[in-house]
């Protein structure tokens, strides 16, 4: 079962929600959009559902015209930020529903629920109600209420963001192994790049209602298509600096250094640099490296991890560092990034140059971003 | 070294007193009465619980308290599913929404003394819309002559008056319910009568729980409209419970009798609101 979007776009009272997106998602696939909130990633996802048709463009359910398919007839179900349930219904009822609307037989739902229970860890709680259960096994009753029908698309709607941290990780992880054996569409919307890396698959990178980016998430995030894709892709967002290759020599912002290696193959003109916060590092490197003096505005230290927040000249950098660091407002410091970590950005916003991948460490780690 | 003041007490002072003159005095009053027969200020009897016994077995009282039961049990019958289906069926947004919205607050304005000579001339079968429609159909209907009509008309009169009281009520219990239930329910292929019954009821069982105990309330105290309208007639047909208790307090000044059947009554009142409240919030926790 594959899903195609051909050219939809859809607009409410002159506001354009979703714009001319061409997508196409493969059976047994695990698919994140990824976006800000207002991007259009619960539009698209109604759409793609049936719940909205689009005012142009089709969308095709393995090859047929399903457009104007209302989501009744569709086999769909959808898991929402909200934990949705029926409330006077037992958490084995709720998760029943789809399947007596179905008109399936009572010994088949049984089984299934119970299974489909099993795989969500919540068979011991089938005889409560869903008031007298935690958020995070609310959460999964409605998931497994979304699961048990088989549907040939299941959506999620930032279904983990009400959850507690602990319990997101854990529920996270579980995602994938529930979908690995499945021919299921699955489509994931977040606004959280570490979820999108983590979850793995494919991203989609969504923005205003465009489709900015779209194909494997480390492919993605290792090779934004351009300046957009690469500052959406990432928390805290790429750092962007004005470059300019004239006569051998290169102007990172005001630092004049020599023409790097790697750069030797782009013709003179302007460009703009990306920088990933956390490629940034605070001591010597034995490499090439780009070496920036910087003044810290504010040191955020979460956990075992610091934002640093510089400013070098006029232009506001973040810094993304490992481990705890301590520092006082307005020092003086610092900070190194080596050239082959660089993205190189034309000014129109097109890549140019992405870090080669072979060198770089494996994005989907999570202390990688 | 703790230093403690009685000074908290001045601050919940003015409630006991406004307690105590709107509700405890008067009630005390009453009380007071029900025990006593009082020919004049300084000749009075203690007589205990007689006039309790005479009232518990009075069939006058009987009538009307029968009747004032199958009288509240239609209002409710009636008024609160037609409340939901009104609710139900009115615009979502638009500008519908204060037009129905005015259009349903309307007849909760009109005074219940107005309500009933309002009704008093459209029911009649002369110049009235109601009774003259009726008439020209074929059908007997006066409601100062038949018992059934008059009935009929009391119950009509309320209905027209609050019905509107409970789909207000409803409509904004729906409105609080979020678009995505419906949209859950959509993908889940429900069917609308399970939506309503699954979603839309369980979450309006609050408002009900409120639309339920007033009207009970209020039509099991209903009094202007049929005095208005028939002044308890035909006969005794629309002599509900206050009627009689005005009658007896006022117009017979039978004040011991009086005080103890004010008493029962507001007993009787007390013990059905908890009944419904208790079976309408027993299994709360489950949902």
């Amino acid at each position: 079962m594959s899903l195609q979007l051909d050219n939809v776009t859809l607009s409410v009272r002159g506001e354009t929600y979703i714009s001319d997106a061409s997508l196409t998602l493969e059976p047994g696939s695990f698919n994140v959009l990824l976006g800000h909130t207002l991007a259009g990633k619960t539009t698209l996802m109604r759409l793609m559902a049936g719940l909205d048709r689009p005012d142009h463009g089709r969308v095709y359910l393995d090859g047929r015209d399903v457009t104007h398919l209302p989501v009744r007839q569709r086999n769909v179900s959808m898991v929402y930020q909200q934990f949705i349930n029926y409330p006077t219904l037992t958490v084995f009822d709720n998760i029943a529903s789809p399947l007596k609307q179905a008109r399936v037989a009572r010994q088949e739902i049984t089984r299934r629920v119970e299974e489909t229970a099993a795989m969500l860890g919540i068979q011991h709680l089938l005889g409560r109600y869903p008031q007298e259960l935690s958020g995070g096994q609310q959460q999964r009753t409605a998931m497994a209420r979304a699961l048990v029908k088989d549907a040939e698309l299941v959506l999620f709607d930032e279904p983990l963001v009400n959850l507690d941290y602990k319990l997101r990780e854990a529920l996270r992880v579980e995602m994938r192994k529930l979908f690995e054996s499945r021919n299921t569409i699955a489509v994931y919307a977040t606004t959280e790049p570490a979820e999108a890396l983590a979850l793995g698959g494919t991203t989609t990178l969504l923005h205003q209602g465009r489709i900015v980016q779209s194909g494997p998430s480390d492919e993605v995030y290792r090779h934004p298509r351009n300046r957009e894709a690469a500052t959406l892709f990432g928390e805290p967002p790429i750092n962007l600096m004005p470059m300019t290759i004239q006569g051998g020599e290169c102007r990172i912002a005001d630092q004049r250094q020599a023409l790097p290696e790697i750069w030797r193959s782009l013709s003179e003109g302007d460009y703009q640099v990306g920088i990933r916060p956390h490629h940034w590092s605070l001591r010597p490197l034995s490499e090439a490296a780009l070496r920036l003096p910087a003044v810290v505005r504010v040191a955020e230290i979460s956990g075992s991890e610091t934002f640093l927040h510089l400013a070098h000249d006029r232009i506001d950098l973040v810094a993304h560092l490992i481990g705890i660091h301590e520092f006082g407002v307005d020092q003086a410091l610092d900070v190194q990034v080596p050239f082959r970590q660089l993205f190189v950005f034309e000014p129109g916003g097109d890549l140019v140059l992405s870090p080669p991948s072979s060198r770089s460490t494996s994005p989907g780690v999570r202390g990688d971003l | 070294m703790k230093t403690y003041n009685n000074k908290a007490w001045w601050l919940v002072l003015p409630v006991f007193v406004l307690v105590a003159f709107s509700a405890i005095i008067p009630m005390m009053t009453v009380v007071n009465y029900s025990v006593q027969d009082i020919f004049d200020p300084s000749t009075r009897y203690f007589v205990g619980t007689e006039w309790y016994r005479e009232i518990l077995a009075d069939p006058r009282l009987h009538d009307s308290l029968v009747r004032q039961f199958i009288y509240s049990f239609c209002v409710l019958a009636i008024e609160v599913p037609l409340g939901i289906i009104v609710a139900l069926s009115m615009p979502r947004r638009g500008l519908g929404v204060p037009f129905s919205l005015i259009l349903l607050s309307l007849p909760l304005l009109v005074p219940w003394n107005v309500v009933g000579t309002i009704w008093q001339i459209i029911g009649r079968e002369d110049i009235g819309l109601y009774g003259w429609t009726l008439n020209s159909l074929g059908l007997d209907y006066n409601y100062a002559s038949n018992p059934r009509d008059a009935w009929i008309t009391v119950l009509v009169m309320d209905v027209w008056h609050w019905t509107s009281l409970v789909a207000l009520l409803c409509y904004s219990g729906l409105r609080s319910i979020p678009d995505v239930y419906y949209q859950a329910a959509r993908i889940d292929r429900a069917s609308h009568w399970a939506v309503f019954r699954f979603i839309q009821l369980p979450k309006l069982k609050n408002v009900l729980l409120i639309a339920v105990m007033l009207r009970f309330m209020d039509s099991f105290m209903i009094y202007t409209e049929p005095f208005v309208l028939t002044g308890g007639g035909p006969g005794t047909a629309t002599t509900f419970l206050s009627q009689t208790l005005t009658q007896m307090a006022l117009g017979q000044f039978d004040l011991g009798r009086a005080a103890a059947f004010s008493l029962i009554y507001f007993l009787i009142i007390l013990l059905v609101t908890w009944v419904f409240y208790t079976a309408m919030t027993h299994n709360d926790d489950k949902g």
